[in-house]
């Protein structure tokens, strides 16, 4: 399980499970999840168009996304973006299949772009992973304390001069770097579990904006070794682990807080916000 | 527009006042919001802005932290501009409301006050536990610290925003409806913070409100907005029959009863019963002006 051969699958997963641990902290935060599922699907074409124009699926991927980005942003001034963005996405998904069906090597191409190909990493998409793992670490640690509260309460941030578009740019355009880096790794589905159960998770369990930063990027990591593991010793896809898995540890993460704050009641139930009728 | 007392102290400015707001015009969207607005503040005082829902209340806090673009006139702090004085301003903003899973607790919210806007790695981990901790009893905090912003009840909620708001020790606190939804032993507890803030710690503390009654026992000045004018000064000098109704443009009654008080319109029987036909005419004729 750790010959040479899976090396670069380990390390790459980790680099990757760390990244979207951190990010997706802050996609929960801001309600992005739509944006998370969205981006790894507008992606897809990306991907796809890559092996007809002969160049890099990865500039593929950065564009698509970039393109993705775009749009979210367009459509979240015009108000109702789930419409419009619904369409979009699917448009996105039809344009990838045509891609795909003009290529050579369909089924396998689609399967491993929709689910990943976790074992069979080369080393060349190694560097671009490691490069945005690091900007991502360091631009989302160096905002932590913006970010955090412009997600506490967008009327605060403003009144300590913080700039929401700013940020709002800087979480979309992490995002997409991201995705672009993580699609060929564990594909399109799957990019969005690791963003969101990690995090999800982690900010039921710990009520430490920190400490429940790092527990998600631990819970990624977990996660991701896992999947690898379990994908080796069954010889099954990698990706239905990581699928499962996220989906469980979610589920277990919130019965533990339920289980935790049944065995102190006065914590849970004595304070109900009193001024919690909109949502926003 | 401005005030029976306080347009001869505007003039005379040996020292700077602590907020001072002269000739203010805000429009928002071609629609004039706010109109020649002077009004002045001075440290410790408890100031309230009256007014109803759309006359220009949250505008004028919104315009005194920079985040309302102001068309004319000029808002200073010491007599600098607030917009480069925002250091000196603490604001609890209205309708608060977190989410409950929100993994925060009051004291990181509070601490967040004191480097939030703190871009880089600085403290991490650096020791602030001590304007935490001051914050925190500032608001009585202390015994719901630990515990999750969104968890918290309305009051609590809003005091851990106030918490927020003192940590950075600011001269001037801007509070937009503090009161609103607040129960009644609530805001007895809040206006009692307010009071004790403004007479012990000298903060100036301006508050937004429908109902004066509860802030009257520390009420040191009054800005009534209406339509997009206000009537400035104390208790006394701005709560009249006259100087109301004019500022209304319509008539009002001021009632006093065991020391509180209550604004309302022109009784409408009274015009019915002189007049009949057309009795609203002759109610602005009789007790307009």
């Amino acid at each position: 399980m750790f010959a040479s051969y899976m090396l670069h699958t380990w390390i790459m997963a980790s680099i990757l499970a760390m990244a979207t641990g951190i990010l997706g902290y802050f996609v929960i935060l801001w309600r992005s999840v739509f944006a998370a599922h969205a981006l790894p699907l507008a992606a897809f074409p990306g991907a796809a168009a890559a092996p007809l124009l002969g160049i890099s699926p990865l500039w593929g991927l950065f564009f698509f996304s970039g393109l993705g980005v775009l749009f979210l942003r367009l459509f979240s001034l015009l108000g109702r973006k789930d419409i419009a963005m619904g369409l979009l996405l699917t448009t996105f998904l039809a344009l990838g299949g045509l891609l795909l069906s003009m290529g050579q090597e369909y089924s396998a191409a689609v399967f491993s772009l929709l689910f990943g190909e976790i074992l069979g990493i080369s080393g060349r998409s190694f560097l671009p992973m490691v490069l945005i793992a690091l900007l991502v670490l360091l631009l989302v640690l160096a905002n932590f304390r913006s970010l955090l509260l412009q997600s506490v309460s967008p009327a605060l941030a403003a009144a300590a001069g913080i700039s929401r578009s700013r940020l709002d740019w800087l979480v979309l355009a992490l995002l997409a770097l991201v995705t672009a880096g993580a699609l060929p790794i564990v594909g399109t589905l799957l990019t969005f579990t690791l963003l969101v159960s990690p995090a999800a998770s982690a900010q039921r369990l710990c009520s430490h904006p920190f400490w429940s930063l790092v527990l998600s990027v631990f819970l990624a990591e977990t996660m991701t070794w896992l999947s690898i593991a379990m994908a080796f010793w069954t010889n099954w896809p990698p990706g239905f682990f990581v699928g499962t898995l996220g989906a469980v540890l979610f589920l277990l993460s919130h019965l533990t807080a339920r289980f935790r704050s049944g065995l102190r009641p006065s914590a849970d139930t004595a304070g109900r916000p009193g001024l919690s009728s909109d949502p926003a | 527009m401005s005030s029976p007392t306080s347009s001869s102290a505007m003039e005379e400015q040996n020292a700077p006042h602590l907020l001072e707001v002269a000739g203010l015009q805000v429009q928002i969207g071609g629609r004039s919001v706010l109109e020649e607005l002077d009004f002045h503040l001075d440290t410790g005082q408890l100031c309230a802005l009256i007014g109803e829902n759309g006359a220009g209340k949250t505008t004028l806090l919104r315009a005194i932290l920079g985040l309302q673009p102001v068309r004319q006139g000029r808002i200073r702090i010491h007599g600098k501009p607030a917009s480069e004085e925002r250091g000196q301003m603490g604001y609890v903003p209205q309708k608060i409301a977190f989410d409950p899973n929100l993994p925060i607790r009051t004291r990181d919210l509070v601490e967040l006050g004191l480097r939030g806007s703190h871009f880089g790695f600085r403290g991490f981990f650096g020791n602030t536990s001590a304007a935490v901790a001051a914050a925190l009893a500032a608001v009585d905090g202390e015994g719901f610290a630990d515990q999750r912003i969104g968890r918290l009840s309305g009051g609590q909620q809003q005091r851990a925003v106030i918490a927020h708001a003192l940590v950075r020790r600011p001269r001037l606190l801007l509070l937009d409806e503090p009161l609103a939804n607040l129960d009644f032993r609530s805001t007895n507890t809040l206006v009692q913070m307010l009071g004790r803030l403004v007479r012990e710690e000298k903060i100036t503390v301006l508050v937004t409100a429908h109902d004066m009654n509860p802030l009257l026992p520390f009420l040191d000045r009054l800005v009534y907005l209406a339509h997009g004018r206000a009537a400035v000064g104390d208790v006394h000098t701005v709560v009249q029959d006259a100087v109301l109704s004019r500022l209304y443009g319509y008539p009002v009654t001021v009632l006093h009863h065991q020391g509180r008080i209550l604004v309302l319109p022109e009784d409408p029987r009274r015009g019915m019963e002189t007049a009949c036909p057309g009795h609203t005419e002759t109610d602005h004729g009789e007790t307009g002006s």
